[in-house]
């Protein structure tokens, strides 16, 4: 795949680029998540952005606020209550804006699948999703690599054509 | 250090018709039934009494017996109408060491336990959950709201044996 | 954070206006520990009243505990307190042993209480760790999840999963410890116990630290008994009252080990310090049991006393252990079927934010903070 430093010309100050990638290539290396954690997968998310994890390294900084960042990731059981506070940080936060849902419990309820009365079964009922992460709750590595598919999924977007 | 069985002479003693009786047939832990009503006055009494001094409410839980008529409904859902919800206090001294266990029952239709809030502030939030959940009602409680439930919930007591849940709750749907 | 201004009270104070402000903290606030959310009433800058709004993260323990078996229950278990699994099975197995009145072997006691001291250093590492960051220092939150890692490495090892275990069964475990495990844990209580000393180098005895804890958050300690705390926040208070030792459960009473209580070093007894110094302490102690156990571990099969059907008679027990946050009992009724009844779950949590506003009544804002991390709640164990 050709990204932008592949394109270097002799004289070292120019770099020739097309738009698209560019912004993508912005995009994906400072992906901002909002701070927010809500069961046992935020642990998980916790570990991976300490000392051994290290999700700094992916340009993912925790930003307090929903209106300065990127990403959401959805760590844990989404119940009744917490839905429509999820839908109201989700449209808080400016575009172009991605979500990962981390955990069985935010992709299909988990196991609270069959009696958790009050446990929304999927976070995908109230907010688009872009990638799932499987697992109860998923290892650090796991939800690594849910950040460098959804990187994937940045690099192939357009100002121009829809994906 | 008093056994069980010496609570409740002592009870029988200052409350006579309040206590209803012991209940020792069933393993491990033995209980006292008193009145739904009469409650807090008794537990009062405990805490304030010196050769008891239960200064701390370990726990609290309502329970639904399903000890009344089961009937299914159209669609199959259970309905119990009848029988009775229950309440355990189990209470501690940490000065003295001992423990006990009280249960009041009270009627599933019309569930009102006297609080013992004022007594352990620790019951507090416990009779919220009792509420929210099975619906019992506690008597002069301060603040008797849901408490782990949406406040607009209206399916009912999910604890409940016979509870059937909601299709939608607020235009997201519950089950499956 | 939303603002909103609610009402006006001019007559406080003649020719100058003032109003008391709501404001509303959560449920999505870094600092409290999960979804939390808390209504605060305040006047300038001083909390007149704070009321805690819980059941954002209410997943139904209960009602899923009537609908499975005995066992079945047990995953459901380590997800409430889930930075503590290892105790949540650990106290859901003894209330179902003691249902059954069966006796474990000894080796599955040992192993039980070395992983739930274990887990105790490893949820205690989190509490502090989070506590320095929302405190305003972010280092130690790094120095305590790099060791973190090093426990979960063990627990991984032993049972395959990092966080949530289900290893801990009913009337024995589900496998036995790997070989090298006793070689494993002497190395990590070799390299931990400097550690401690280094976090109180980093974070105890740091000023600012100081500053932001010592004085603020005071729980007296009658009132603490009263809305019935435990745990290291009733320690803090002064109170020598541990479940280990006090009415002891399992092998405890085979372990020498001290309780550690507040003194007040920094400050009153009870407050935000103490309680913080008071988790630090204990996972020395905890250390010293580990120690003990695993280098009397005695032989025996794990597996042999796990009941092939779980189905106790009719009655009802209540079982506490103590937790890394406190009491944690189990209320369990059994009508006679493979199902319970009823479980009813005290969460130490679930108590101990009942106490909050308490506490909260005349501080700061940014207090708030401060004693919201010092109490230590998971709210997966507040919900349930």
């Amino acid at each position: 795949m050709s990204s932008l430093l592949d394109k270097q010309f002799n004289d070292e100050n120019i770099v020739i680029t097309k738009v698209d990638d560019l912004l993508n290539w912005a995009r994906l290396s400072s992906l901002w998540q909002v701070s927010f954690g809500l069961a046992c997968c935020a642990i998980e998310m916790m570990a991976t952005s300490a000392s051994h994890y290290d999700f700094d390294r992916f340009g993912v900084i925790p930003r307090p606020s929903p209106r300065q960042s990127d990403v959401i990731i959805i760590s844990g059981t989404v119940t009744l209550k917490m839905a429509t506070r999820i839908k109201r940080l989700y449209e808080q936060m400016p575009d172009p804006k991605y979500v990962i849902s981390m955990g069985s419990c935010s992709n299909c309820g988990g196991p609270y699948w069959e009696h958790g009365y009050h446990v929304l079964k999927g976070v995908d009922r109230v907010i688009p999703v872009d990638v799932y992460v499987p697992g109860c709750p998923p290892r650090p590595e796991a939800l690594l690599e849910g950040l460098l598919k959804l990187q994937e999924k940045i690099r192939n977007e357009s100002l121009v054509k829809k994906s | 250090m008093k056994t069980t069985e010496e609570i409740f002479t002592i009870l029988k003693n200052n409350f006579g018709d309040a206590i209803l009786e012991l209940v020792t047939s069933q393993p491990v832990e033995h209980f006292i039934k008193v009145n739904p009503i009469e409650i807090n006055k008794v537990c009062l009494f405990l805490r304030e009494n010196e050769e008891l001094l239960f200064d701390s409410l370990m726990n609290l839980s309502g329970v639904d017996d399903a000890n009344g008529q089961k009937s299914a409904d159209e669609d199959g859902t259970q309905i119990i109408s009848g029988g009775t919800l229950s309440v355990f206090y189990h209470l501690e001294s940490t000065k003295l060491r001992h423990k006990l266990t009280l249960k009041v029952s009270t009627n599933r239709e019309k569930p009102e336990v006297a609080s013992v809030e004022s007594t352990w502030r620790h019951a507090d939030w416990h009779e919220r959950e009792a509420y929210d959940l099975l619906g019992i009602i506690f008597l002069n409680h301060p603040d008797l709201r849901r408490i782990l439930m949406p406040y607009d919930w209206d399916a009912g007591y999910p604890l409940r044996k016979d509870y059937k849940n909601p299709e939608f709750y607020q235009g997201m749907k519950v089950p499956y | 954070m939303s603002i909103t201004i609610e009402k006006n009270k001019s007559e406080r104070k003649p020719g100058l206006r003032t109003e008391e402000m709501v404001l509303n903290m959560g449920p999505q606030h870094p600092s409290t520990h999960g979804v939390l959310r808390l209504e605060l009433e305040l006047e300038g800058e001083i909390i007149t009243n704070a009321i805690p709004h819980i059941g954002y993260l209410h997943r139904c323990f209960e009602k899923h505990a009537e609908a499975m078996n005995y066992s079945q229950v047990i995953p459901y278990t380590d997800r409430m307190d889930y930075l503590a699994s290892m105790y949540n099975e650990f106290g859901y197995a003894i209330a179902v042993e003691k249902l059954l009145g069966i006796q474990v072997p000894e080796r599955v006691e040992y192993i039980r209480v070395i992983m739930g001291e274990l887990q105790r250093i490893a949820s205690h590492l989190v509490a502090l760790g989070t506590y320095a960051v929302d405190i305003g220092a972010f280092t130690p939150f790094l120095f305590c999840f790099r060791d973190r890692e090093k426990i979960l490495s063990l627990f991984e090892q032993t049972c395959g999963a990092r966080l949530l275990y289900n290893y801990i069964w009913v009337g024995g475990l589900s496998h036995d410890l790997h070989p090298d495990f006793v070689n494993q844990t002497n190395e990590f209580i070799k390299y931990f116990r400097p550690k401690i000393k280094e976090l109180n180098d980093l974070l105890t005895k740091n000023k600012i630290f100081i500053d932001r804890t010592a004085n603020v958050g005071v729980l007296p300690l009658d009132v603490a008994i009263n809305y019935g705390i435990s745990g290291p926040n009733l320690r803090g208070s002064g109170f020598k009252w541990d479940i280990r030792k006090d009415d002891p459960y399992s092998v405890y009473n085979k372990f020498d080990f001290d309780i550690p209580v507040g003194e007040g070093l920094m400050g009153k007894v009870g407050d935000c310090w103490d309680r913080y110094y008071v988790r630090i302490l204990e996972m020395e102690e905890s250390l010293k049991i580990i120690e003990q156990a695993v280098n009397n571990l005695p032989e025996g099969d794990v597996t042999s006393a796990i009941p092939k059907r779980i189905k106790p008679p009719v009655g009802q027990v209540y079982s506490r252990v103590e937790n890394p946050r406190g009491e944690l009992g189990y209320f369990i009724i059994s009508d006679g079927s493979i199902n319970p009844f009823r479980v009813k779950v005290k969460g130490p949590s679930f108590v101990h934010l009942g106490v909050l506003n308490e506490i909260l009544k005349g501080h700061m804002i940014a207090d708030v903070i401060a004693i919201l991390g010092s109490i230590d709640i998971v709210l997966g164990e507040v919900d349930r």
